[in-house]
């Protein structure tokens, strides 16, 4: 229809407008990375007591001695070859590393992120339902603790719980217990995986590994989901639409769900947008108390020894998600309120 | 009514009370009205803003905020008490039995989903039927209430259509469930006069056709009196008199509907009999002044102007018009006309796209609206807006609106001189002085319009322009607005451009009239003559349309 193709045109003309964006980033990590102190050639010499030729000629290998306009242009190149270099650490090319452990950060956010807007949605309705009772209080006092307990608080103590004290969770390291089989990777997504290779007792302990951290960091964004749903819940109830809904003797669940939440939900995706990118690169705490082997805690390992290759490839990444979402919930929005189109 | 009283009543409501919980403690919005409604009956209710006559007829069909409670009375629908009606009840009652059209009828349709099926929603919600069932009556509805193209309306979105669209497809949910009773809350506020006369004679037509009985909620006497055979007048939460419309209209009983009476314009009345006697604002003897000596240029001299929006559209093609010193022109037209498009390129807010604009002999057209507040003539073209509330500055207190100009164009420093000169023009228009320290939010509608007005005349102005000055006040208020701007008129020889869709409120205040459509001029001519006998059929279904109280107007209900 035509209102379809209004939306990809519209998402298109965003995607190109932000692809100066983009190159913004990829030249500011650049030049980040090269301000902040630690010399890679140092660190990657064969000891503490590597002579001084070493250390050159470690640098003259890493392109380390060319100025940095000429190290830039080079680095640009290779981006544009799709190379982002290669990690010292791992001894792997970055884009690999990345892709192998982006499966794993995405299962878990996107778990994370259902988990959240399912709670969280009928969370804010109820709220808004009734506001200023005993629920809406209820509902802002998790939403409260949510947002205070640090997720790696509420990790351990998810832990402590369903692990140590009740025994209902898997030792709460990695993606998969040593003793299950791996599915053919297709997708990366193993519980995707799982299911392609018919495989339901590994799919099932691929799960409840996924469970713990998933909820430990869906607690932490329930808040503002339940809030702004519950903001735009409470416009929508007053609004004249759903007046002229009572007036004619709708349904309540007609009311509340088809002309109440249907338009409250607008503003909800935008949050989720912007709360998914914000997860997926801030989940490296959730990462390091679960041992998930993710990309977040691979660019802060990669940090902590100055290795720049895995740290710019994952900004460039975190960049590209950003503007992926931020297209998707323009599309989303799209189909969702026909006035979009017009504006 | 004596007569009606032997039938049994659709409606009766007793000693009504009405109370709202709100920051300040419990208000009582309606305080004690009864009222019975016959079968088919169309009765009027009518009244000023805060008189309570929504809330009564939201808390008749059970729609009140959750701040508003029925503290006394009663109502019996069909001779059932439903004072208390509540859960299915309720919902039997709503949309089957009862049901009701608002005010702003864009924002009472759900804006995500379509007409149809919006339409459907209300069907299936009292019938059983298919999907499909609902959509083919939904259709037929669309076509009852006279759509254009309704198949294609059908998969329409609200912001697709025009407002008067709108109010059809809400008087299509209204009806369909066939309720005997409606409730009309303000329907044709807003809408245009001829849009406003389609709508109405469309309600009343179905209404009729389908013996429904109907409220008619209004602030228009002249509407009210035009289609109900009997009506109801409310002030301050109580009724005050309930007759006849020509009864109400020639032998008014009560002070408040004598007033109200007076104050709504009419094809003859006269700025002067808008106000009784004792409130009138004393007209200064004003000595006409002599002609301007031979030569003098033309206060206003507007040649070909042209406005193109940026996508193509073209807003007015082609105006044309001179002003001498101390003349008032009206400019009339429907909403999209260009009317407002026009007086602000005139008053150089935005750039006409061609054509020139001569201000006392001075080209003023060329230089760009960003710039023009740097012109010397700024002060003397001012602007008084339509939305008194929306064109204060919320920050800022009465005396700051109106010292403003004079700090920006009269290049006056804070001190005495200023102190003077702002409560000199608040005096003007009426504002107390212990007024000019609040905030708008702490003044009354008529009083913000006031403040709008002292701050344009601030800086003594020869030419006012005037974009529906009075459309968001009271009559009473409206009244009293239009006499004071007549004064300050002759006082100061101002010449006027008056912008509004109300035909009576224009023929009084001007001496010359230009009706407009779709950007271009249809007719213009002394205003007297123009709306007494019109030359093009587009003035003259503009003039019909008006709702007027004269005695030989058919009862549309009979």
């Amino acid at each position: 229809m035509n209102t379809i193709g209004a939306t990809l045109l519209r998402a298109g003309r965003r995607f190109v407008s932000s692809l100066p964006a983009l190159f913004g980033v990829l030249v500011f990590t650049f030049l980040l990375m090269r301000v902040l102190p630690g010399d890679p050639a140092v660190f990657f010499a064969s000891g503490p007591n590597a002579g001084k030729e070493e250390i050159e000629v470690i640098r003259r290998q890493l392109g380390l001695d060319k100025p940095l306009p000429n190290q830039l242009v080079i680095y640009l190149a290779d981006v544009g070859r799709g190379n982002l270099g290669r990690s010292m650490m791992t001894g792997q090319a970055v884009a690999k590393d990345l892709k192998e452990r982006l499966p794993a950060s995405l299962e878990l956010t996107l778990t994370a992120l259902l988990i959240a807007l399912v709670s969280a949605v009928p969370l804010g309705v109820i709220a808004a339902l009734r506001p200023g009772s005993l629920v809406d209080h209820g509902v802002r006092l998790f939403c409260s603790l949510g947002v205070c307990v640090p997720t790696f608080v509420s990790g351990l103590l998810l832990i402590y719980v369903f692990y140590y004290l009740l025994g209902f969770a898997p030792d709460p390291t990695g993606r998969i217990d040593i003793f299950t089989t791996m599915p053919p990777s297709r997708t990366g997504f193993l519980i995707i995986d799982f299911l392609l290779a018919g495989d339901l007792e590994g799919w099932s302990a691929a799960a409840r590994q996924l469970m713990l951290p998933a909820f430990t960091m869906a607690l932490f964004v329930i808040a503002p989901l339940a809030r702004i749903t519950r903001a735009s819940m409470l416009v929508s109830l007053g609004s004249d639409f759903v007046r002229t809904a009572r007036s004619v003797g709708l349904s309540w669940w007609r009311i509340v769900v088809t002309y109440a939440l249907r338009n409250a939900i607008l503003p909800v995706i935008t949050i989720a947008g912007i709360v998914f990118s914000t997860m997926l690169g801030a989940n490296v705490l959730v990462e390091k108390v679960f041992s998930w082997p993710g990309v977040a805690s691979y660019a802060l390992d990669a940090l902590l020894v100055s290795d720049y290759a895995p740290v710019q490839g994952f900004v460039l990444l975190m960049a590209t998600i950003f503007v992926i979402v931020n297209l998707l919930v323009d599309l989303l929005y799209g189909i969702a309120d026909p006035r979009a189109t017009v504006a | 009514m004596t007569a009606s009283a032997s039938k049994s009543p659709l409606l009766e409501v007793e000693n009504l009370k009405v109370t709202f919980s709100t920051r300040r403690g419990l208000v009582e919005a309606v305080r004690g009205v009864s009222l019975s409604l016959q079968p088919g009956e169309m009765l009027g209710l009518v009244g000023e803003s805060g008189s309570g006559k929504s809330v009564t007829g939201f808390a008749i069909t059970h729609l009140l905020d959750k701040a508003g409670r029925i503290t006394e009375g009663r109502i019996r629908f069909k001779g059932q008490d439903i004072t208390r009606a509540g859960g299915a009840d309720l919902r039997s009652l709503h949309g089957a039995a009862m049901a009701m059209i608002f005010q702003n009828p864009r924002a009472a349709l759900n804006p995500i989903r379509t007409v149809g099926q919006q339409i459907a929603d209300a069907i299936l919600a009292h019938r059983r039927l298919s999907r499909q069932e609902a959509q083919a009556e939904a259709l037929s509805l669309l076509k009852a209430v006279q759509i254009r193209d309704p198949e294609r309306r059908m998969s329409a979105y609200p912001h697709e259509l025009s407002g008067g669209m709108c109010q059809r497809v809400m008087i299509a949910i209204a009806i369909s469930c066939s309720p005997q009773l409606l409730i009309a809350d303000e329907p044709t506020t807003g809408l245009d006069v001829t849009t406003q006369k389609v709508v109405m004679d469309l309600l009343a037509k179905i209404a009729t056709e389908r013996g429904m009985a109907t409220i008619l909620i209004t602030h228009d006497l002249g509407l009210a009196a035009r289609y109900c055979a009997r009506v109801v007048v409310m002030e301050q939460g109580r009724l005050v008199e309930e007759a006849a419309p020509l009864t109400l209209f020639h032998r008014p009983q009560h002070p408040y509907t004598k007033r109200l009476v007076a104050a709504s314009p009419t094809a003859t009345s006269r700025i002067e009999d808008l106000v009784p006697g004792g409130e009138r604002i004393p007209l200064v003897e004003v000595t006409e002044l002599p002609p301007a000596p031979h030569g003098t240029p033309l206060l206003l001299d507007v040649k070909n102007i042209v406005k193109r929006f940026d996508d193509g559209t073209i807003g007015v093609a082609d105006f044309s018009m001179a002003m001498r010193g101390g003349e008032s022109v009206g400019l009339v037209g429907e909403s999209g006309s260009g009317k407002s498009t026009t007086s602000r390129m005139i008053c150089r807010l935005i750039d006409p796209s061609e054509g020139e604009i001569l201000f006392d002999g001075q080209a003023i057209g060329g230089i760009p609206a960003r710039d023009f507040h740097r012109s010397e003539l700024r002060k003397d073209i001012q602007i008084v807006f339509q939305d008194p509330n929306d064109s204060l500055n919320p920050r800022y207190t009465a005396f700051d609106c109106i010292a403003h100009p004079l700090l920006r164009l009269m290049n006056m420093r804070a001190g005495d001189k200023l102190r003077q000169r702002v409560e000199e023009c608040a005096e003007r228009v009426g504002l107390p002085r212990e007024l000019l320290s609040r905030f708008p939010h702490q003044l009354s509608g008529g009083q913000k319009a006031r403040v709008g007005i002292a701050r344009a005349i601030a800086c003594k102005p020869r030419l006012l322009v005037l974009d529906e000055p009075t459309a968001a006040l009271d009559v009473s208020v409206q009244a009293v607005v239009l006499q004071l701007l007549n004064r300050l008129r002759r006082e100061d020889n101002l010449a006027f451009l008056f912008v509004s869709h109300d035909l009576n409120v224009v023929r009084m205040m001007c001496d010359r009239t230009i009706v407009l459509r779709t950007g271009a001029i249809v007719e213009q001519g002394e205003s007297g003559a123009l709306f007494a006998n019109p030359q093009t059929d587009y003035t003259r279904e503009l003039v019909d349309a008006v709702p007027h109280i004269a005695p030989p107007m058919a009862v549309a209900t009979a």
